[in-house]
């Protein structure tokens, strides 16, 4: 009995952790989408669109494994489609509205920052799964970080105007980085088992990285430590949400088991 | 088509005749089918036609973007999203490469979007129309992208060269947005009851629109002729609306639903169907602004415009204190 609970336990951990990669990517994806017509310039609404698409076709990996991990016949599409707030896994930043351009580009740095901190890592996973997603698409993150660290760089330091509306976006978006460093069971799971690291580890080469970025684009992080929570473990997720899933899940619970 | 009201400036062609040597030379190159380029000498009614015909073809990619995006965060599966998502970032490409083609007739892209903010430029009538279910994203792909294809396929032929060469990288992109959106049509025709309905209500509310995206009837059509002549036009307007007709009859029949139009028939002697005239009263007010969406589209593409000047602005002023701070280490 003993083993076959800790195999059980050790499964649901690795569950958990695959939802919260692939729950990022959906929520994340699904915001960026809504950018589709109505950027500032036809280069953004292009990068925008393509944007969203890798961060779903990263859900599809991430949600799809999780559902094969879970083993009850759940692919990614239920788990996207099918699961109320109380199972989704993402950081909170990544549920937050969109607000205007500048918030949406320093999310996606913020955002972009981390994933490719943790896809260097989870290329050398002791998932062979997880590495070989982690290798599939770390080529992609490598791109988009690029991208939006050029973007924050150029309006950081571009106009008073454009300086001043990226400062107030790293402002309200900088309590909701932590997140991404907490560390509990499901985090010890995985470092145990030699799947993941711990999120705390991650964070120097963030900082440096972030910090770099920030410099050149002449903003200052704000004061203050205080970190909002509750996503990633699905203790309590913001307002936000809610209205995210209402559309993204509405056909397929109106017209449940339908082919698409 | 995407530019259909265009008008040719200048009136009827002009006889051999009446041509100066510069002209003559001119239609001679475009007769034998070798291709206008930027630098060549081109009569100037040329130049404002096809500014105007490809900017209001620049403009329908890029107001095509709101309709089907108004599915994006709702479509049902991932596939389906990641698919749709492809597609729209498609049609924002085709714009990127229109607007450059337009360019190189000495506008700028950023004229051209003044010009259609206010209301001097226009985009085809199709995009005015609400998407409300989600076999719309079926039905556009399919018969708005399918008559697309129709008008872009021989303007790959077109006298201008940047043009040509523009429609060509789009038509390759262009029938995998016709396959995607028959696919959804194909699913949804096939599906539940619930489906089917949505499927029928897409190709009934969408039918005379896309019809009306050829343009008016060649009898009402001015200056075709010149268009013609200067091969910035190949087909006619009712030449492309009959070819579009019989090739999606036998589609609609295949999915099994009800045709739209109780005035389609085979008709035996002419080899082709029949088929009942859209409401021309209609068409005529889209084009003049009172369509179901006109103002909501342009008040999208207003917003994005406007909340975006401080982001252009930004990244300018960031391009230039680049340029200068390299200029001063060189030195
Ligand atoms: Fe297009
Ligand atoms: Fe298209």
């Amino acid at each position: 009995m003993p083993e076959k609970a800790v195999n059980e336990s050790d499964q649901q951990a690795l569950f958990q952790f695959l939802l919260r990669l692939g729950d990022n990517t959906l929520v994340l994806g699904h915001r960026v989408s809504e950018w589709c017509g109505h950027a500032p310039v036809l280069e953004e609404d292009i990068a925008l669109a393509n944007t969203a698409l890798d961060l779903i076709g990263q859900t599809q990996l991430w949600l799809g494994l999780a559902g094969e991990v879970e083993g009850k016949g759940r692919d990614a599409d239920a788990l996207a489609f099918l699961r109320d707030i109380w199972d989704f896994r993402n950081i909170l930043m990544v549920e937050l509205p969109n607000g205007d351009f500048g918030q949406t580009i320093m999310r996606q740095f913020l955002y972009d920052a981390w994933s490719s901190v943790m896809l260097g890592r989870l290329i050398k996973s002791g998932n062979p799964a997880i590495a070989e997603i982690a290798g599939k698409v770390s080529k992609e993150v490598a791109y988009h970080i690029e991208r939006s660290a050029d973007t924050v760089v150029g309006l950081g330091d571009g106009t008073e105007e454009s300086h001043k509306r990226m400062q107030a976006a790293l402002n309200y978006l900088y309590p909701y980085v932590g997140e991404m460093f907490l560390s509990d069971d499901t985090d010890a799971a995985m470092v145990s088992a030699g799947f993941a690291p711990d999120p705390a580890s991650l964070r120097d080469e963030y900082d440096v990285l972030v910090a770099k970025v920030l410099a050149d684009a002449t903003l200052t992080l704000p004061d203050g430590s205080y970190t909002h929570k509750g996503g990633r473990t699905g203790a309590m997720h913001t307002e936000h949400l809610g209205h995210v899933l209402t559309s993204m899940q509405w056909l397929q619970r109106a017209y449940p088991g339908s082919q698409w | 088509m995407y530019s259909q009201m265009e008008k040719t400036e200048g009136g009827d062609p002009k006889l051999q005749a009446d041509m100066t040597d510069k002209e003559r030379a001119f239609q001679d190159k475009i007769d034998r089918n070798i291709k206008i380029e930027p630098r060549d000498w081109m009569p100037d009614n040329y130049r404002a036609t096809l500014i105007r015909q490809i900017g209001q073809h620049a403009h329908s990619e890029v107001v095509g973007q709101l309709p089907e995006g108004n599915w994006i965060t709702r479509a049902p599966t991932l596939e389906r999203k990641a698919i749709l998502l492809a597609k729209v970032q498609d049609e924002a490409g085709h714009g990127l490469y229109l607007y450059a083609a337009a360019e190189t007739l000495g506008v700028t892209r950023d004229q051209l979007t003044e010009d259609l903010l206010a209301g001097r430029m226009k985009y085809s009538s199709i995009f005015n129309y609400p998407t409300l279910n989600w076999a719309d994203m079926g039905a556009v792909g399919w018969l708005v992208d399918g008559a697309a294809i129709l008008n872009q396929v021989p303007l790959q032929r077109t006298s201008y060269g940047p043009y040509a060469r523009a429609m060509v990288r789009i038509c390759k992109e262009e029938s995998f947005h016709a396959r995607q959106g028959f696919h959804i049509m194909m699913k949804m025709a096939k599906g539940s009851d619930a489906q089917r309905k949505m499927a029928q209500d897409a190709v009934n509310r969408l039918w005379f629109p896309v019809l009306m995206m050829f343009g008016p009837s060649d009898k009402d059509s001015v200056h075709t002729a010149q268009s013609l002549a200067w091969r910035i036009k190949i087909d006619t307007n009712d030449q492309l609306r009959q070819k579009f007709v019989d090739q999606t009859v036998p589609q609609i029949e295949y999915l099994g639903l009800d045709l739209p139009d109780p005035g389609i028939k085979w008709n035996d002697e002419t080899g082709q169907y029949d088929f009942s005239d859209p409401d021309w009263s209609e068409f005529f007010n889209v084009i003049k602004g009172n369509g179901p969406g006109n103002v909501d589209r342009m008040k999208a593409r207003r917003a994005a415009w406007d909340d975006g000047a401080w982001v252009r602005d930004g990244l300018l002023a960031h391009a230039r204190k680049k340029a200068a701070a390299k200029q001063l280490a060189a030195e």
